[in-house]
């Protein structure tokens, strides 16, 4: 039977199904549950509070001693130097923002759409060496990627790559297409391929059938492997580093860090400008944290 | 409706298996044509290389008189019913049954007419208008089946429609499919790894095992005289007992001097195997005519029947079906006789009959 994701995800409150009695004779532990949860909670949350209330901060209140935690005057001007230059005109900061969108975007969408064909392919076709090539597949993503930063560099300096957002579009589309293939492979074991046979007989063609059929039940599937390769590609720091330099090429993690150091460091804008660019991601969760949770859970559990 | 001819089938995947290594079939005009066997034999290939699914590597594949070899699934007018039932899970009933007649082009009027027709026949009327989600697991599969009805195809390819039903309404089903393939006079490829439901379909059954057909033959002829070693031991529930014989004084002499009828024409100097139904069996009191000693080893009471394990100093232990009202304590001394007609024989080395 076809399941979709939507199914296969309970949303049911898990509490529920405590026995009651576990519930009375744990009162010691809940407490304590709570307890540990709240610490670990602080512990997590407040360098996200402190980098929110900086960035609503007026720079003597960045800087006072002893930190002010609530009693001090909001102020916008820190997301306004975001986005707009002091001399009037677009900010680097907002072309580096523009570029992080075009560079993510693209490599995503480029990842998907290779991606996905392949793990279709794997999972429906006898392929000579089927396995050894899934491992070469994944193997590339078995080292960190800073590994291979000086040989890419010099590739791309031979190609003029260097400085370009095509390349960055390029090395993150290539990190990007194994994690998809394997994910999406997963995925497309999930639906009968009896599908796409009963289409073929209806007088289809096979990528007609794979179109019209399996692609509609995939797409929970390709949103999660979507947002997962998103947010890589959205976070990369080091490639971006390493691989541009003017600020017109620049993705937002390289250019955010260059505006610490230097004789000062204006925290309000570093705290404003990352509030920004945390945002996007954060929401994008939100939209398909449903599809997130069944795409790390899928093949967890046999049916 | 149109016969299937399949003359040298052979099928190897890029990775090196090889799924048939020969298969010859030819399947009569408003036949239903079993084929039966274990998991990896060869029968799901075969059928989806008749259906088009997949390029057979050598081979011939003729519906009718059309060589379909290189025809897309769709031009073979054939259609098929899948185990996991393939009902697309976005179409409603009514429009799972008419999306084969509108990619056909087929003019609306003519759709409606047809849908209601084989809605008609497998009774889905209150179905029509509910999704396969919403559907039970018998209900799904005659869908499935009036959607290959509606497409009125030279030919029916069934891939064990009935595995994920539960056992009573597979029964139903059974009954279900037997009469609407005689009532459609349709030629129907039934692929099972199920033996009853092989035998009660079947005009012929065709057995196959490792790629390769083994026997070919009505019901009955497969039950009492399977073609080979392997046949014997698939078919039958218990199966055939085989029983090393050799032949002396006119007569095939077993283990435990258990003595058989012979069939005529044997030579004396091979090493044979005779094949004998549980139910060509029987158990005695100990010393009765033409009995051997014997000792009942175990006794499985199966309220119809009673199947006895029985040790008659052969090498393995026969099993005999008795009659409920025939009762034999486990350890009992028993005797052992063969009441049946002349048994079938097999060349050891051969493991192919021989008489």
């Amino acid at each position: 039977m076809a399941v979709s994701v939507d199914e296969a995800v309970s949303t049911g409150p898990a509490r529920d199904h405590t026995p009651p009695a576990r519930r009375l004779g744990g009162r010691g532990r809940s407490v304590l549950e709570v307890t540990l949860l709240t610490v670990l909670a602080v512990v997590m949350l407040f360098p996200v509070l402190w980098m929110i209330e900086t960035s609503i901060k007026e720079n003597r209140d960045v800087y006072a001693i002893p930190a002010k935690l609530f009693d001090f005057k909001v102020t916008l001007a820190h997301y306004k130097d975001v986005f707009v230059d002091p001399d009037g005109g677009r900010s680097a900061l907002s072309v580096s923002f523009l570029n992080s969108v075009v560079v993510a975007g693209v490599s995503t969408v480029l990842a998907t759409v290779l991606g996905v064909p392949a793990a279709w392919a794997y999972s429906r076709f006898a392929v000579k060496a089927k396995k050894d090539q899934l491992f070469f597949i994944l193997s590339t993503r078995f080292m960190p990627p800073v590994v291979v930063v000086i040989p890419i560099f010099l590739m791309y300096r031979q190609v003029g790559l260097i400085d370009n957002k095509l390349g960055l579009i390029l090395i993150y589309a290539a990190f990007n297409v194994p994690f998809t293939i394997w994910m999406m492979k997963g995925f497309v074991d999930e639906v009968p391929a009896e599908y796409e046979d009963a289409a073929m007989l209806d007088g289809y063609t096979r990528l007609q059938a794979f179109r019209r059929f399996t692609l509609p039940l995939l797409m929970p599937g390709i949103a999660a492997t979507a947002v997962f390769a998103l947010i890589f590609s959205w976070n990369e720091f080091v490639f971006a580093t390493f691989l541009t330099s003017s600020d017109s090429v620049r993705t937002a993690p390289p250019a955010i860090a260059g505006l610490i150091g230097g004789t000062t460091t204006d925290w309000g804008l570093v705290a404003a400008a990352s509030v920004v660019f945390a945002l996007p991601v954060l929401v994008f969760a939100y939209l398909v944290r449903k599809h997130l949770i069944a795409g790390v859970t899928l093949g967890a559990v046999r049916r | 409706m149109a016969g299937i001819e399949v003359t040298a089938l052979h099928k190897r995947y890029p990775d090196g298996t090889v799924a048939v290594e020969h298969v010859d079939l030819s399947i009569g005009d408003g036949e239903l044509f079993v084929m039966l066997g274990p998991s990896g034999c060869g029968k799901t290939t075969t059928l989806r290389a008749i259906a088009g699914l997949e390029r057979q590597t050598t081979g011939d594949i003729r519906i009718g008189d059309t060589l379909v070899n290189d025809l897309p699934p769709a031009e073979r007018d054939i259609a098929m019913v899948f185990q996991f039932y393939a009902l697309y899970p976005h179409l409603k009933t009514r429009d799972n049954l008419a999306f084969p007649l509108r990619a056909e082009g087929l003019p609306k009027p003519e759709v409606h007419e047809r849908v209601e027709e084989a809605a008609r026949l497998m009774r889905l009327g209150p179905l029509l208008d509910r999704r396969p989600r919403q559907l039970s697991g018998g209900e799904q599969q005659r869908v499935a089946l009036a959607r290959a009805l509606v497409r009125r195809p030279r030919a029916f390819l069934m891939d064990e429609p009935l595995t994920n039903l539960d056992a009573e309404l597979r029964a139903d089903m059974r009954t279900e499919i037997k009469h609407l393939q005689g009532e459609l006079g349709a030629t129907m490829v039934y692929v099972t790894h199920d033996q009853v439901e092989a035998m009660s379909l079947g005009h012929r059954i065709a057995i196959l095992n490792k790629g390769r057909v083994e026997q070919i033959g009505t019901p009955l002829e497969v039950y009492d005289r399977p073609a080979s070693l392997f046949c014997a031991a698939f078919i039958g529930s218990p199966p055939m007992n085989l029983i090393e014989v050799e032949v002396a004084d006119g007569k095939l002499r077993g283990e435990g001097g258990l003595a058989l009828a012979p069939p005529p024409g044997l030579s004396r100097d091979r090493r044979l195997i005779a094949g004998v139904r549980p139910e060509a069996l029987e158990v005695t009191a100990p010393g009765e005519d033409r009995s051997v000693p014997a000792r009942v080893v175990s006794a499985e009471w199966l309220g119809d029947e009673i199947i006895y394990v029985v040790d008659h100093g052969g090498q393995r232990d026969v099993r005999v079906r008795m009659p409920p009202t025939v009762r034999f304590a486990a350890d009992a001394t028993v005797g052992l006789r063969h009441t049946g007609g002349t048994p079938a024989v097999y060349d050891v080395s051969t493991e192919e009959l021989v008489a």
